[in-house]
Parts: structure tokens; sequence; C-alpha cells
């Protein structure tokens, strides 16, 4: 038997998670927790736990790749066999690399390539748990990832989903709202320039409906934004405050 | 012509730091009227021009720099040496000191083998070539001792101080010769392994601090108190 | 993983050439901005696929083929019929296709064809089922790519349509514990027909329907697929370009209308099935 289909929004305008229409899930970002690698970051969106890293400017491998007057940018987004409810094969899936391929294209934009020309890039994405928007979360921690290894980028790239549940527009889907809703909407927007790097959908909407969407998923990468620039001047802000704590302290002995 | 960043400010990619007719120095751009930080790191105001004094990033050689590099590879007719930089750097034969090369020729590895360390300067790099290197030159040369300490290469200003003042600091305080290389790698020799020791958790301590306050007092501090 | 592809081989004063007669409003081609090329839709040429069609777009030929067989179903979906959609970039369509594994362009395009229908219920999935939990009707398009002058999406999308309007299955019922598949065919129970509308942006302008040329120097493009009331069921940016939300919202106007007059010219090619 199918499972049976479940009331995703109440009469009042509350979802399931208690969540209204317009609310997001809880976010936290940390920057630069990985020790090899140039940049990373960590992102809990809603139950989305995912890894970002960035290995580079380094030399292009193969050779071949690399191009004359910029720096190729690779992209790999991939979802770990234990993130979602029954084990996935660690085997790179159509959708994985589809994926893999709009989410370079969506930061590839914000990435000022040409100061770094014959060299690669590499961007790795890894969901560890798998809860509806992953890919927008991942584009949240990947363009932080790449900030914090001193990437040259335009402006930080933020994303977030809309979907259609029960009839009504709601923001960011959690996983059964992703399966179950009436359509689903990932969008990446760079807020200072305006304009918007990644753009998918897949389900039902009428005009109006997804002017509506476009609307809300577009204020929501703005407030998204705003906490990936705080997450990333904290990491260097804590070490600044400590050591400075560390002097007063000295100064207060002398 | 306004400045939205105050001197010393942390910004990020994307932040505005001014507006007017300012000139877009390094890890910035131009857009408009505007011009916006393209790293995370320090705003500064040099003359008419703002740059953004990177935190972290790989080091981007330039002509002249001293580097402490690792040889990977033996090329055609040279080495190639691993320089911590996006480019892989190559080491001619024709920039050795000339009274080796001729002998050399037969089989390099009399001059430099894979994993030698060598003290170099770069002599070329733009954007459609690999960097350049010699080793022909007074201090140039292969590495015979000491100990290899690596930091960030957008720390070592901080760790050669105005006019050489942190290097110096250290060098006294620890009785240790210091050979700073502008692509991160440090060599450090002293007497006793206790004071090559102290020697890098300075430098460590000044990677980590290097934008804050009172740093060379708190360096200072920790090091009279580790060799007492 | 996904690299940034190898430039384009074209010549920067062909790009100047498209860019600056953009500027005025004209295409290389002399078409209007919201013009589609010729489009030429063939049936039935396959007899041993249950339906196909073969488009020419312009100069850009997709074949799409149809076989429908019965099998087992997905684990998670015991009571329905099977839809995939595969996409074969031929090597001989293009100099820069290469034989092996579908490469991420093909696989997008797949993905995104299969949306099309997928997402505006064209096909009923439920109807399909011959025996819950066991058989299920499974329907393979696979979309092969002939020669590639610009637009594979929206033409694939085209003769997949057109294909599955003019399929033929027989049918299948349960007698006791055994399937009887009928000697006579029935035409392949189609609810919807998705029409593909891409948008590309050069140096700001929109136009639509990319040549191959066009392609070769747009920034990115939009895809907007409709259904047969107007409403929207599936989008895909690609490109390494940005859209302004009133270029998304622009485009989706014109893909609604668009979307209508090539309905119109897949009904006519494939009525009388």
């Amino acid at each position: 038997m199918n499972k049976p289909e479940v009331k995703l929004v109440d009469e009042n305008g509350v979802r399931l998670d208690g969540r209204k229409l317009d609310e997001l899930r809880p976010i936290k970002m940390d920057v630069g927790v990985l020790d090899k690698a140039d940049g990373s970051a960590y992102i809990e969106h809603g139950k989305n736990r995912i890894i970002a890293a960035v290995y580079g400017p380094r030399e292009a491998h193969p050779k071949h790749i690399a191009l004359a007057d910029r720096a190729v940018i690779k992209c790999r987004y991939h979802m770990a066999p234990f993130s979602v409810e029954e084990r996935k094969s660690p085997a790179p899936s159509r959708r994985e690399l589809e994926l893999s391929k709009v989410i370079r294209e969506s930061l590839e934009t914000s990435i000022m390539s040409e100061v770094y020309p014959r060299t690669s890039i590499d961007i790795f994405i890894e969901i560890l748990q798998s809860d509806g928007g992953s890919r927008c979360a991942g584009i949240t921690a990947a363009s932080l990832a790449l900030a914090d290894a001193g990437v040259p980028l335009k402006e930080i790239v933020a994303a977030c989903a809309v979907c259609k549940i029960d009839g009504k527009i709601a923001l960011d889907p959690s996983d059964i709202e992703d399966k179950q809703g009436d359509a689903d909407l990932p969008i990446a927007f760079m807020p200072k320039s305006g304009v918007i790097t990644l753009l998918q959908m897949d389900g039902s909407l009428t005009e109006e409906e997804f002017n509506q969407a476009l609307d809300i998923g577009i204020a929501a990468c703005k407030k998204i934004n705003e906490i990936q620039v705080e997450a990333l001047k904290r990491k260097y802000i804590s070490v600044k405050e400590q050591a400075e704590e560390r002097h007063e302290i000295q100064e207060a002995k002398a | 012509m306004t400045i939205f960043a105050e001197k010393k400010q942390l910004v990020a990619p994307g932040e505005v730091l001014a507006e007017g007719s300012y000139f877009p120095g390094e890890n910035t751009y131009r857009e408009g009227n505007k011009v916006y930080a393209s790293r995370i790191g320090l705003a500064e105001l040099v003359a008419n021009k703002l740059i953004v004094v990177p935190l972290k990033g790989r080091y981007t050689p330039r002509v002249d720099d001293f580097v402490i590099g690792r040889v990977v590879d033996i090329a055609m007719s040279g080495w190639n040496v691993d320089i911590s930089s996006p480019y892989p750097a190559l080491l001619p034969l024709s920039e050795t000191p000339a009274s080796r090369a001729m002998a050399a020729r037969k089989d390099l590895t009399l001059i430099f083998n894979v994993g030698d360390l060598v003290m170099a300067e770069v002599i070329a790099f733009d954007r459609t070539r690999d960097p350049l290197l010699t080793v022909r030159g007074r201090g140039l040369g292969k590495v015979s001792s000491g100990r290899v300490v690596r930091v960030s290469p957008a720390k070592i200003p901080r760790l050669i101080g105005r006019k050489g003042s942190m290097i110096s600091l250290l060098k006294k305080a620890t009785s240790c010769e210091i050979i700073v290389g502008q692509n991160g790698t440090v060599l450090v020799s002293g007497r006793q392994p206790k004071n090559e020791q102290v020697a890098a958790a300075a430098m460590y301590m000044i990677e980590r601090e290097a934008h804050t306050r009172g740093l060379t007092d708190r360096v200072s501090e920790m090091m009279n108190r580790e060799l007492r | 993983m996904s690299t940034t592809p190898q430039q384009p081989p074209i010549g920067k004063i062909e790009q100047k050439g498209i860019v600056d007669l953009l500027a005025k409003g004209r295409r290389i081609d002399e078409r209007k901005l919201t013009d589609y090329r010729d489009l030429k839709i063939e049936t039935g040429l396959v007899q041993k696929a249950n339906g196909s069609a073969m488009v020419n777009l312009g100069k850009t030929k997709v074949m799409t083929g149809i076989k429908i067989e019965l099998g087992k179903p997905f684990p998670d979906t015991p009571n329905q019929g099977v839809l995939t959609v595969n996409a074969e970039f031929v090597p001989f369509a293009s100099p820069a296709f290469e034989p092996g594994p579908p490469s991420e362009g093909a696989i997008e395009l797949a993905r995104v064809v299969d949306r099309g229908i997928r997402e505006s219920k064209a096909i009923g999935l439920e109807a399909l089922c011959v025996e819950p939990k066991k058989q299920v009707v499974i329907v393979f398009v696979d979309v092969y790519v002939l020669d590639h002058d610009g637009n594979l999406i929206d033409a694939a999308a085209i003769s997949a349509l057109a294909a599955l309007l003019t399929s033929k299955m027989r049918r299948y019922e349960m007698e006791g514990e055994e399937v009887r598949t009928s000697d006579e065919l029935v035409p392949l129970p189609v609810h919807n027909e998705p029409v593909a509308v891409t948008t590309a942006k050069i140096d700001g302008n929109m136009i639509l329907d990319p040549c191959l040329e066009e392609e070769l120097v747009m920034s990115s493009r939009l895809t907007v697929t409709t259904g047969r009331d107007g409403s929207i069921c599936a989008m895909q940016k690609g490109g390494l370009g940005t859209f302004t939300d009133q270029e998304i919202r622009q485009a989706v106007k014109t893909a609604i209308e668009k979307g209508k007059e090539i309905r119109e010219t897949i009904r006519g090619a494939t009525a009388g099935r």
C-alpha cells in the first residue's frame, strides 16, 4: 500500500512541524570546521546536516581541463549512504550528477575565476543527513567554504527552497513537505547584485503562484545571507576577542 | 566620496567599502560607483586605494620573492618545486651556480633530488607562465638542516613585522636563526630543540592572532615564560 | 564531479557579431527574438517501437522511441506503473560529443524532460498497475539526439511528447493468476501535453529557441515547461550567467504563451492516432 497522504497544513495555517507558512527552519552555520581543506563550512538547516569543503586554487588535474584565462571550477554534490531513511548506494546517482552541475553553475557565477588562470578550484558538498532542501543548504555552505578558503568572490550566494503544500505557498519545505507537496522550487540568490544563480522547479504552479513563491524565496535568501556573513566573521572575531581579553587581563595585572 | 568600512574593519566578500572615485586595490573590485571586498580580511585605505588584507589564502608568487620550496619532480632540464602556491614552480638547470651545472647535466640529482628543500628566489611569473626560480645568489641553495615551520602566507608580513621588528624579537628571545620564506615556509635553527619549539609556538601564535592588538607583548611574554 | 566545460569553439568576432545584431533586435538567422525555427514532426518511423517521433527544429534533430513492457514496480510505489526517461547524445550528433556514459548535459536533459511528463501527470501511473506489487506497465522514453544545432531540451521534449501521443500498447489484464496480453493494440493514455520553452540570455537580451551559435554565446538559459491549462510543471535554469527576478517572470509569461502555439503544432502532427 502506498503510504496514506497526511494533511500538511491545518486550518490555522500551522504546518506539521509547528511552523507558519512563511517561516524558515532553524539554521546553524560554522566556518572553518576542517583542518586540511583550504576552506570549509558546516550547516544544520532543519534536520539537514551538511559539510562543504573547498580545495584551491590549485593545479588542475588532469592538465587538459585547465583554462588559459581562468580557473576551472569542479563541484561534487554527494549524499552519504546513511543520510536517508533507506540506505543509499555510495555510487553517484543521476540526481547527484544533475545537482553537481546546477550547483557548480550557481556558485561559479560568484567566483572571480579570472584571478587564477590555469588552476582548479574544487568544491565538495557531502550530505550527512538529508531533510528537504539539501541542495540549497549545500550551496549556502559551499559559498561560505569558498569565502573561508580565500577564493575571490563577487559576493556570497544564499539558497532556499519554496514549496506548495495543500494548495498554499510555503517557505523552506521539510522532507515530508518536499515529498508530498504539490510543488518544489529551489532558488539561489546573490543579494547585492540582486540576481538569481539557481532556479529549478517541479510540481504544479500557476503563473501567479510562481510569482508569489519567487518573492518569498528571494526574501528568505536575503535573510540567510545575513546569517552567512555573521558566521564567516564570527570565526575571526572570536579569536580577536579572546586575544584582546587576555591582553586586558595582563594589562590589569601590571 | 564616502568610505563605509573603518580602518582594519573585518569585511566579507561583497561588502561595500566605499562609494566614489577610490581605486580598487588588492582583493577588492569596482562595480558601478562602489568598491566592494572580494575576500574576507581587514579593510585598509592606502592613499586613494582601498585594499583588503586577507586573513587566508594560498601564496601568490611575486617576482623577487624569497621562497623555501620542496623538490617534487625532476624535469627535462631542471626541477619542479612545490612552493605552496596554486602554480608549480620550475627551477631550471641554467639557474644553478655555473660551476656545478656542467657536471649535473648528465644527472640532475647531483645537485637536487626529490624531497630536498631549497631556498630560492622568484625570477619570473605572469598569467601565462608558471613561476620560475633561481638559486644563483647569496644564501640560496639546498637546505641542509633546521626545523620547518609552515604558516599561512597571508600572515608572513605580520610575522616579519614593521622593519623586521617581530622576527628580530623572536630571533633574540630564542637565540635561533630564523629564515622566513614569503610563501609561508620558515626555517628555524637553534642550539636546543626547546628553543626551536618555542620559536615555532610563537609563529603559530602570531599566525592565529595576527589581526589583534597587543600581539607583540603577548608573544614576548609567552617566549620569556617558556624559556625561563 | 561537475567541471567547468572547455571554452566553446567560437571566435571573438563571431560572438561580437551576434551580440551587436541583438542590440538592434535582430538575430543571425533573421528570426524575431521570440520566433522558433521551423518545426517538423514525423511519427511512426520505428515500427518495432511502441511509438516514435522524429523532430527537426531548425537543423537540430532529435528522435524519441517509446517501449512499453511489463515489469516490476518500484518498492516504494507498488501500485504504480513506471515512467523512465533516458537521453543519449549520440556521438555523431556533434564534434563535441564522445562515446561513453551519459554526460551531465544528457542527464540534465533527460531529467528535465522527465519532470515535464511526470509533474504534468501526462501519463497516469496508477492506471498502469496490472497486478499490485508484482506486475506493472513500464514506459521507457528514450531520447536520441542525432544532430546538435542548439536547444536540445525543447526539441527533446517535443519529440518525447509526440512519440507518447502516438504510442500504441497491448492491453494487460489479470486472468486469475496469469496476465493476459491482448493481441489488439490500444493507444497509450496521455492526459496532458507538457511543452518546454527555453529562453536564452545574451548580453541582457532574452531570445527563444537559441540555435547552436547563440547557445555558445549565451550566458544562461531558463527552460519553463507548461501543461495544457497554462500551469507550470517544471523549470530549469542552466549556464554560468544569472537572471534578475524581472527577467524570470518575463520568461515564464512568454513560455506560457509560446507553449500554447507549440502544443497546437504537436496536436496537428499527431492527430488521428
